[in-house]
């Protein structure tokens, strides 16, 4: 439906902060891109310059090979989902779905058959007559959904759509805006500061920090090569263990002698193993001492000391464990290395 | 949310008492009394009265002059309320698009707020001064000439406008803070769903606006019937004969110029109950309607 590019897109509020440092990349046609990041990283203010809510301070913006920098909202061709579902509060669920198709000169039957359609889509039909105030979170967070299916519009805009809905809602949700997405083939950017979110909904992944880029990728690319400690660190849970290591004689060492895993390079490094990557064996090379035996059901995390060190193991729930002393051996091509003195990936 | 209360029943009982004191000296018994005086012809000089019965009302209700009052001050009340109304919705809306040096612009609004309505009507006395008022000189400029105090319609008019001119800010607090209470996510989804500005101002802020609406619409009728003699009492001082008067005036000039306390008293019950039907109108509707969430 719409190819998007953002060309050194930079944001500089009225106040001199600068949200969001010159920022490019394209989104392809129907792919479902995720903007993630810790709060006040700009992801907000990236979306809003793509939707024209916010003034774009430099740079240029494509939707479809067509500047939009100074078109309006309502002439973009987009639908955004907000976080609080922004409804009508005066008007019905029907009105609600059928605002934007009334502006936009369509003829009423057809408006009311767009709305049906959306609606069932979404499981809305009994509550076309009710006001928002009427609905439950989750149902009004579908009216915002129906609002911008119901549109056809050639790019779907969401700001952190589901974080007002509880955790099973959430995950339900999650399901259903994905699949909707797929069916109609939609381009999407959607914000959020979970990380789960990002890593299940996303064809690509833009991690953001401090209003730069820190790694655009698919979430496989994001989670096992992170470019940066902050991408190790931000994507996972638990995330990616980071520890002071050292290269030498083609082997990442840690306190000294005890030899990992074998890397090529000399000097200082940042370890970076996520903790799943990891296998407990009696005769094993690593010590490692487990503090503490998180259980978590399917699986139970061990968090303890590995060369004084604090690092955490994710076990399946069929290996038995207790604090103590124990030995592991690292899983193999499962290093990251980091530059010390930058945390970018060597 | 948590409910602060009182441990005791007398505290809060003794807290209301200077209330209620000021509420029972200054209004019920004043109502009693003119609710009884109505029933009364008063001797002019102050020497007893009679029991009349209905009389006085009856009078009211066949005097034409009185039916004439009734009219202008329905047709007064109208066109302040309207006019108070649209004026400070405007000024609001502009005001809320104002970024840059909004709290000055604000605060200038808010000041007519401070003036008392007798001063309100000197400084429309001088505004519309017989020989160097602005606005005479303006009027005059379009060939209109503007005599306050001595052409009906045109002090009618000086009325309106330093009535409206008064009730304005108050209008425009109200209707600011209702405008800021929309939520700006709301007003942004309109902007994407809607191009046209005043299309979004009229399907979106203003139904919004309705409560506040609804309530400043209350505000302002009761205001414009009673509120504003201050403001005619200076605009008409010393021949109220001739002039546009209102029927709270009416009642002022019937019971302290021409001394018919009766006739007077009567007006006033007619008021009251007038107010009563207001406040309850309000309440119902307020109950029912306009209310979102
Ligand atoms: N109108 C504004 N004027 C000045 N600074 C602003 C303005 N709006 C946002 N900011 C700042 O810009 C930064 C980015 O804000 P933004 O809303 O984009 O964050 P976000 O990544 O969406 O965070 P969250 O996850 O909390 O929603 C923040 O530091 C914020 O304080
Ligand atoms: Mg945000």
């Amino acid at each position: 439906m719409a190819q998007v590019s953002l060309n050194n897109i930079r944001k500089i509020y009225a106040n001199g902060y600068e949200a969001v440092t010159p920022t490019s990349f394209d989104i392809a046609d129907g792919e479902f891109v995720v903007l993630v990041g810790p709060s006040g990283c700009g992801k907000s203010t990236l979306l809003r310059m793509v939707a024209g809510l916010e003034d774009i301070t430099e740079g240029v913006l494509s939707i479809n090979d067509r500047q939009v920098n100074h078109v309006d909202p309502a002439d973009r061709d987009i639908a955004m989902v907000f976080q609080n579902y922004a409804l009508y509060p005066h008007m019905t669920v029907r009105k609600n779905i059928g605002y934007g198709l009334k502006n936009r000169k369509i003829p009423a039957d057809m408006i009311e058959s767009k709305v049906q359609e959306a609606a069932k889509m979404l499981n809305l039909t009994d509550y076309l007559d009710r006001k928002p105030s009427q609905l439950s979170g989750g149902q009004r967070q579908r009216v915002a959904m129906g609002r911008a299916v119901v549109r056809d519009p050639a790019l779907f805009l969401f700001d952190e759509p589901l974080s007002n809905l509880d955790a099973k809602l959430r995950h339900q949700m999650r399901i259903e805006i994905k699949a909707l997405q797929r069916r109609l083939g939609v381009t999407s950017i959607y914000v959020t500061h979970d990380q789960v979110e990002a890593m299940t909904m996303a064809d690509r992944i833009i991690v953001l920090n401090e209003g730069r880029i820190e790694q655009i990728g698919t979430p496989a690319e994001i989670y096992h090569a992170p470019a940066s400690t902050f991408v190790a660190s931000f994507m996972g849970a638990p995330p990616m263990n980071l520890i002071d290591a050292r290269l030498a004689d083609g082997q990442i060492m840690i306190n000294g002698n005890t030899a990992l895993a074998p890397a090529q390079g000399t000097g200082a490094i940042t370890l970076g193993i996520r903790p799943e990557d990891v296998e407990i064996h009696d005769d094993a090379p690593i010590h490692f001492h487990v503090d503490i035996v998180e259980e978590l059901g399917a699986h139970r995390l061990l968090h303890g000391q590995l060369a004084d060190q604090d690092f955490t193991i994710h076990v399946g729930k069929d290996v038995a464990a207790t604090p103590g002393a124990t030995r592991i051996a690292i899983k193999p091509d499962c290093c990251c290395l980091f530059d010390p003195e930058t945390g970018k990936a060597l | 949310m948590k409910r602060a209360g009182f441990t005791t029943t007398w505290l809060p009982i003794l807290l209301l008492v200077p209330q209620l004191l000021i509420i029972a000296v200054f209004f019920y018994w004043p109502a009693v009394h003119a609710l009884q005086s109505s029933f009364y012809l008063q001797d002019p000089f102050g020497f007893g009265s009679t029991y009349v019965g209905l009389e006085n009302y009856t009078d009211l209700a066949q005097s034409s002059e009185y039916l004439k009052i009734t009219r202008f001050t329905v047709v007064f009340t109208l066109l302040v309320t309207f006019f108070s109304l649209a004026l400070a919705l405007l000024l609001a809306v502009k005001a809320d698009t104002v970024i840059r040096g909004a709290r000055t612009y604000r605060t200038l609004l808010m000041w007519v707020y401070a003036v008392a309505p007798p001063v309100a009507g000197f400084i429309g006395l001088l505004m519309f001064n017989q020989s160097w008022g602005p606005l005479t000189d303006i009027a005059r400029a379009i060939g209109w000439d503007f005599k306050l105090g001595v052409n009906f319609n045109d002090t009618a008019t000086a009325m309106v406008i330093v009535s409206v001119w008064k009730q304005v800010p108050v209008n425009f607090i109200f209707f600011l803070s209702g405008l800021q209470s929309i939520p700006k996510s709301v007003r942004e989804a309109a902007l994407i769903d809607n191009r046209s500005a005043s299309g979004r101002f009229w399907d979106v802020t203003f139904p919004l606006l309705a409560p506040t609406g609804f309530f400043l619409l209350i505000i302002n009728i009761t205001y414009a019937l009673f509120d504003t003699f201050g403001i005619i009492d200076t605009l008409v001082k010393g021949e109220p004969g001739n002039n546009p008067m209102t029927l709270v005036y009416k009642v002022y000039v019937d019971g302290f110029r021409g001394n018919d306390l009766g006739g007077s008293s009567a007006q006033s019950v007619v008021l009251m109950v007038l107010v009563l039907a207001l406040t309850v109108f309000q309440f119902r509707l307020v109950e029912r309607r306009i209310h979102y969430t």
